[in-house]
């Protein structure tokens, strides 16, 4: 227990934090619920055109980019978090029972983890090119014709395809590198008397492995899916500002790339406020979801 | 028993050759790109256009001039020095809101700490989006857009891509916890001796702490490095640009066709000084990951 101190003092430390936290935190985040209310909000000043109420949440959901947007979005977060999150599993309990090379590969598999999104998604975009690209090549080597993933008038399902590989390869690096950590902590004890038991390896796997990761599962699989609501960088990686094909602008368009979109145009800081209020909830209720399904499944 | 030795071991081997075969084909798919990057960016504009492509180069047909070219279509290295300054402006910055905010979290009592540590951290699940729309007004108000984008000044640039990243909750909690980890007795001696609590976190404190300032100070900088939303927002000369926003920009404003073997060029410029400062300084940078929950 340490003794009493002047409260002054502590405020003081906490002062450069606190002041640049209010500025650029916890105002934008009160201000961003009243903005939402209101019409035309310009947002070099924010004026308006008076109190709008809900309008601008009705107006968001009755747009259909901003209803493909959520499509996207979803099928994105839906199939990339439980992808990654089980390859990252078997990758990790694979590399934790090697014994030579393991180094090799675990510095193999991080390497995703401090790639630039945006760099990285161009060389994505150049593997799935229709003419010269590598992963075309590779199908014609077992008599696949070259299939147009990206390029002008690429099907949604095609462009769609490619963003899902590029995102499942940049989450795995993090998502290994914890389970690795979690991993290391497991007593060797559980495994020993396992193999007293003679227990096959599939059933060490579900009955021991899993069981004792699965505060470690559970608290990757939330964070992912925050993450995975928020994508927009790499959308923009693969396909450019666009965040589409040719002559198909906005057709890969993610939430969050909607709210950048309006914060550009005049007089919509409103509803960009509106759809990042929207995304928010979402999260908000899938967080609280999957937290009370933790509580029954998770062993502690 | 001979038998069950024999078919025993021989199942073990075939275990371990199918792990190590499942594990190479996952360790070919994540460095497939960045193969695919160095080797497009060394092809020559003819070798580019070669259907099927070239998987291969010969030595004799490796050309650097792809990188001499991008760095003509975009200031990148003008980008490379903003990005450092910015990078030092805003580590520095962070860096000291975090410590001093971190020492009164873990050392001082005061009225209302835990409430306080528990609104700092709820807003860790907030996407940032929230944010930068009353952030961009801030900025703007603050005169540091200019009177209009292209009469931005270089010093409102660098306040305006540095001021709103100087403090982050995630480093005050992790830094939180290492001082945490400091034993109150020393604390306490200290107090015994008369030493100011300045002097304490000073000499004791930070220098104890230091492997977990480094690592924040990489993943810092590492992020300005990769910041691309906001220095968009609101940058609009390209000479002012960093990194990350000036390749993108630089290559989507191509009239016609993409340059691809120019465009994996710069991406390996951009790609390269990260690799490398992974490689290096692997162990600090895990250190900070394991704990964290936000990517980059």
């Amino acid at each position: 227990m340490l003794e009493k101190q002047s409260n002054f003092k502590a405020w003081l430390y906490l002062a450069p934090a606190l002041i640049l936290l209010t500025i650029f935190t916890f105002y934008p985040l009160i201000n961003a619920f009243i903005i939402a209310m209101f019409k035309n909000v310009r947002i070099e000043d924010f004026t308006h055109d008076g109190f709008y109420g809900f309008g601008n949440f009705t107006d968001v959901l009755a747009n259909g980019n901003f209803r493909q947007a959520l499509i996207n979005t979803s099928v994105i977060t839906f199939i990339s978090v439980p992808v990654s999150v089980i390859l990252a599993l078997l990758i990790s309990v694979g590399l934790k029972s090697i014994k030579k090379l393991q180094g090799v590969y675990q510095t193999v598999f991080f390497l995703p983890y401090v790639t630039n999104a945006i760099a990285i998604g161009m060389a994505f975009a150049f593997i799935f090119n229709k003419e010269y690209g590598l992963l075309n090549t590779m199908l014609g080597w077992i008599g696949i014709t070259p299939v147009n993933w990206l390029a002008a008038g690429a099907t949604w399902w095609r462009g769609m395809t490619a963003l899902l590989i590029f995102t499942i390869w940049g989450g795995l690096a993090f998502k290994i590198l914890v389970f690795l950590s979690g991993l290391q902590s497991i007593d060797k004890q559980y495994y020993d008397a396992a193999r007293i038991d003679s227990a096959s390896k599939k059933r060490i796997f579900t009955r021991i492995t899993v069981p004792l990761l699965s505060p470690m599962i559970a608290y990757i699989t939330i964070t992912s899916f925050i993450g995975a609501f928020k994508v927009y960088t790499t959308v923009v990686g693969m396909f450019g500002p666009s965040m589409g094909t040719a002559g198909n602008p906005r057709q890969f368009i993610t939430v969050v790339g909607m709210v950048y979109s309006y914060i550009d145009q005049i007089g919509r800081a409103g509803t960009a406020a509106a759809m990042a209020v929207i995304l928010f909830v979402i999260i908000l209720l899938f967080t609280f979801v999957q937290m009370q399904v933790s509580k029954r499944r998770v062993h502690f | 028993m001979d038998n069950e030795m024999k078919t025993s071991k021989a199942k073990r081997i075939t275990y371990q050759v199918l792990l190590y075969t499942s594990l190479t084909i996952f360790a070919i798919f994540i460095v497939i790109p960045f193969y695919w990057m160095i080797l497009t960016a060394l092809k020559s504009d003819i070798d580019l256009v070669v259907a099927p492509p070239i998987l291969f180069l010969k030595p004799g047909d490796i050309v650097f001039q792809n990188f001499v070219d991008a760095f003509a279509r975009a200031p990148f290295g003008r980008n490379m020095i903003n990005t450092v300054l910015v990078a030092f402006i805003s580590t520095t910055g962070t860096i000291i809101t975090t410590v001093l905010a971190s020492f009164a979290f873990a050392r001082l009592n005061f009225r209302g700490r835990e409430l306080l540590f528990l609104i700092f951290l709820s807003t860790m699940m907030i996407p940032g989006e929230i944010f930068i729309i009353t952030n961009f007004n801030t900025v703007a108000q603050l005169g540091w857009l200019g009177a209009d984008e292209i009469a931005q000044t270089y010093r409102q640039a660098l306040q305006a891509m540095t001021f709103p990243f100087m403090t982050s909750v995630f480093y005050i909690f992790f830094l939180r916890q290492t001082f945490k980890g400091i034993p109150d007795e020393l604390y306490l001696a200290a107090k015994v001796d008369g030493t100011s609590d300045f002097k304490y976190l000073w000499k004791i404190m930070i220098p104890i702490a230091k492997p977990t300032i480094i690592t924040i100070t990489i993943l810092n900088a590492m992020g300005s490095w990769n910041a691309y939303i906001w220095p968009n927002l609101v940058i609009e000369k390209s000479e002012f640009r960093l990194v990350t926003d000036g390749l993108r920009n630089a290559y989507t404003e191509l009239a016609g066709g993409t340059i691809y073997n120019e465009q994996m060029a710069a991406a390996l410029i951009i790609t390269l000084p990260l690799l490398i400062v992974f490689l290096l300084l692997k162990s600090h940078i895990m250190r900070g990951v394991s704990r964290s929950g936000i990517k980059g």
